[in-house]
């Protein structure tokens, strides 16, 4: 990773800029794209990044976009994904990237000018606290008001952001430093004495989690994003196989174990698969491999697999019990601890419980309650079977990143996943409008790739101004809007809890001009190209029409009902076995 | 209500304070008190912080707290196995009447007094909490104008020290 410097003949470390150095060390530490927005305190970095080649540059149009891309580069490529803004609203406009990052783990570098140090405290023109704004929200954060500091500070930022659990780190640099020189020295070594992340976990552990995993009638593997961070797949899948154990994958671990793998059980939640999250409820023992008992996950926690002992794997110390309580603790990397597993399972394979009853119980959820949507009364498109379609004709290798809300739950659901980076999405944070930006930085990092946005008509509605990014930097990423008219989660949640009342929910009026803006017209303006489905019969001529068009963005505006739900779910509030399947359908588990 | 004494070794770096004050406003909790000096090691801090909390999220909060890069060890000194000591600074109201009595005090409690005026007297002590806090009440009568407190210092009796394993281990 690390190349070393070209130091003159004489021995003397070269002299650089502040921003020539920022722009060298980035350099040194194989940084090859970048994603910003420049302004007055960040000018001088921007004028040694317009004379250098190393690395690329994407200019988006609004700084949140920017972080977003990053985010999206970064769980594509599995690198860390790097965004740049100037000093005040510049700065404040990444925060919900970094916020996201923070939730999500998405290792990060955010790259932010600052007045000039003289100035900072007075309320300087486009000063603000960016390092206090975004302390609870980083991993860690840096201010650089000296050149000489450049180097070390971002190959700290780097270790941070990347090892351990990964993270957002923020870097604020004052345009004095950025003008300033000093010698460039790259450090032989990151110091760090207070940042130690335990990679190998404690062997008597390990052994003590094979053996209740031995001892465990129905056990079951509860797989979460670490296990995408650890980049654990291969481990995961003979763990998983060697065990003979039925398994989940959360929001975030999409793809990490195969949806068509026939331990998996699909997604566990508010929004799960019955069995996943009958299969969780029902088991003996959680085996957990980098997931954190998001509340979307559990429900009500008191009622949360309330006879499950717990295996506890997670990088950061902090999650084990912060939720529930682990019998077998276990601090390490996913991966590492999985390779220390496999050979004391097998010390221990001999004495296991036989998980016959077990399957046959999930194969019975499975064959009553399987993933299913129906037409509706309203004459408008089903959303989930457009969703569907896409995946099946974009397949595996395709990259899919969705916004939040009812079509993110369906591109969950919908698309089978076989591999970790295809699925990207606002896991911990939920943020609106993460698809446009976070599918742009996809397909700079993986371009051979198919990417497509799935989002819906309000998520689109703000940020895609990144639109006019891909089509002029050549980023031909592929955008489904799912257009319900409507804030539909939120909309569905009014209409199951709040009586009906569709408070500000409905983004077009019914009784109004029919498109406000026309998503097709918005497109072509942009200069991609705008397609409109309103029947069955257009769906798939559109897809492929998208799919073979790649000199430009494209985008489809899916006309799709306001009434369609997503199914099963938990409501809020309530023990998970009171999972619906359908509206006023709940699983019949008491029979058994 | 329980108290717990933590102590942590840290970083002299600007913001620490505010990182680690932050994860405790994040999640309620009231610092109780707070003294921050420095060391016999360049460029380290230690922070003696008394906070209220129940068992469980203390936990959650030592574990978060070491997720700051900057914070090097985190210690929680339980009284018996550790010194504390406050210092305050009172100003207590005089006349002719009481003065007697609170000299008495004075040096019952082995304070001193560091300041004279004729209406009043500025008294130092140095004590753990409780002989602190009986001082204040032997006072309260008399009119106390102003107090000045410091945070808790606290330091593991024996031997060891705080920030011995770290260096051991570089």
């Amino acid at each position: 990773m690390v190349t070393s410097t070209t130091t003159p003949k004489s021995g003397e470390p070269p002299m650089m800029t502040g921003s020539g150095a920022l722009l060298k060390s980035l350099e040194i530490l194989g940084i090859t794209d970048v994603f910003g927005l420049p302004g007055g305190a960040i000018m001088p970095f921007y004028d040694e990044l317009m004379s250098q080649t190393a690395i690329r540059h994407i200019l988006v149009r609004h700084e949140q976009g920017a972080g977003h891309a990053a985010e999206g580069y970064a769980l594509a490529k599995g690198q860390v994904g790097v965004c740049i803004a100037t000093s005040g609203p510049g700065a404040t406009n990444l925060v919900t990237a970094i916020a996201d990052a923070h939730m999500d783990s998405i290792p990060m570098i955010a790259i932010t000018g600052q007045v000039f140090s003289t100035l900072m405290g007075t309320d300087a023109f486009q000063e603000v606290d960016i390092v206090g704004i975004t302390m609870p929200i980083t991993k860690h954060s840096f201010l650089v008001t000296k050149a000489e500091d450049i180097p070390a500070t971002v190959a700290a930022a780097y270790q941070i952001a990347t090892t351990g659990r990964p993270g957002p780190v923020l870097i604020d640099v004052t345009k004095d430093c950025q003008q300033g020189s000093a010698p460039f020295i790259w450090p032989d070594k990151v110091e760090l004495p207070g940042y130690k992340p335990v990679q190998k976990a404690h062997g008597k552990q390990v052994q003590a989690a094979a053996e209740m995993i031995a001892q465990a009638e129905r056990p079951i593997f509860y797989i979460g994003g670490g296990a995408i961070r650890a980049n654990s797949q291969k481990e995961l899948r003979e763990i998983v196989e060697a065990v003979g154990a039925p398994a989940i994958t959360t929001l975030t671990a999409r793809g990490v174990l195969s949806d068509k793998h026939p331990q998996n059980l699909g997604m566990p939640g508010m929004h799960g698969s019955v069995p996943a999250v009958l299969g969780l409820q029902e088991s003996d023992l959680l085996i957990v491999l980098g997931a954190r008992f998001d509340d979307r996950v559990t429900g009500k926690v008191s009622e949360f697999a309330p006879n499950a002992k717990v295996i506890h794997v997670d990088i950061d110390p902090a999650e084990i019990g912060k939720i529930r309580e682990a019998d077998v603790p276990i601090v390490g990397d996913v991966r590492e601890v999985i390779l220390d597993l496999l050979p004391e399972w097998k010390k221990v394979k001999k004495t296991a419980k036989p998980l016959t009853a077990w399957w046959e119980r999930l194969e019975s959820l499975r064959a009553s309650f399987p993933l299913g949507f129906d037409d509706l009364d309203d004459g408008l498109l089903a959303p989930q079977g457009i969703i569907q379609k896409i995946g099946q004709m974009s397949g595996p290798e395709a990259i899919y990143a969705a916004g939040v809300g009812q079509h993110q739950m369906w591109a969950a659901q919908y698309i089978e996943y076989e591999r970790p980076g295809a699925w990207l999405n606002s896991g911990g944070a939920g943020t609106m409008g993460f698809a446009v930006p976070a599918a742009m930085g996809a397909k700079i990092g993986q371009p051979d790739r198919v990417v497509w946005a799935i989002d819906g008509d309000g998520c689109f509605q703000m940020t895609n101004q990144e639109l006019a990014t891909c089509v002029i930097n050549d980023i031909p990423i592929k955008v489904a809007i799912i257009n319900n008219s409507s804030l539909g989660m939120v909309r569905q949640w009014q209409t199951l809890f709040y009586d009906g009342r569709h408070s500000f929910t409905d983004l077009q009026p019914l009784d109004g001009p029919e498109f406000i803006p026309d998503f097709v017209k918005l497109a072509e303006a942009y200069g991609c190209l705008g397609i409109r489905v309103r029947t069955e019969d257009e769906i798939e001529p559109a897809i492929k029409l998208a799919l073979e068009t790649n000199d430009r963005p494209v985008v489809i505006d899916f006309i799709v009902s306001r009434e369609a739900m997503v199914w099963p779910m938990v409501p809020q509030g309530v023990g998970n076995s009171n999972v619906q399947y359908a509206r006023d359908h709940a699983p019949s588990w008491d029979e058994e | 209500m329980s108290h717990h004494v933590l102590s942590l070794l840290v970083e002299d770096k600007p913001g620490l304070l505010t990182r680690v004050a932050g994860l405790f406003a994040r999640r309620g909790y009231n610092i109780h008190s707070l003294a921050v000096g420095t060391t016999e090691v360049e460029g380290l801090s230690r922070i003696t912080l008394v906070v209220d909390v129940a068992g469980s999220p203390l936990e959650q909060v030592t574990k978060q707290l070491n997720k700051l890069i900057n914070v090097l060890k985190i210690v929680e000194l339980e009284p018996e196995q550790s010194v504390q000591r406050e210092h305050m600074l009172v100003k207590v109201r005089i006349d002719q009447n009481t003065r007697s009595q609170i000299l008495e005090a004075v040096n019952l409690f082995r304070a001193r007094v560091v300041d004279v005026a004729p209406d009043s007297l500025v008294i130092e002590v140095t004590g753990d909490t409780q002989k602190i806090d009986a001082l204040l009440k032997v006072l309260e009568p008399f009119g106390i104008k102003e107090i000045a407190q410091s945070g808790l210092l606290a330091m593991g009796r024996g031997s060891k020290s705080i920030s011995e394993r770290i260096f051991k281990n570089q």
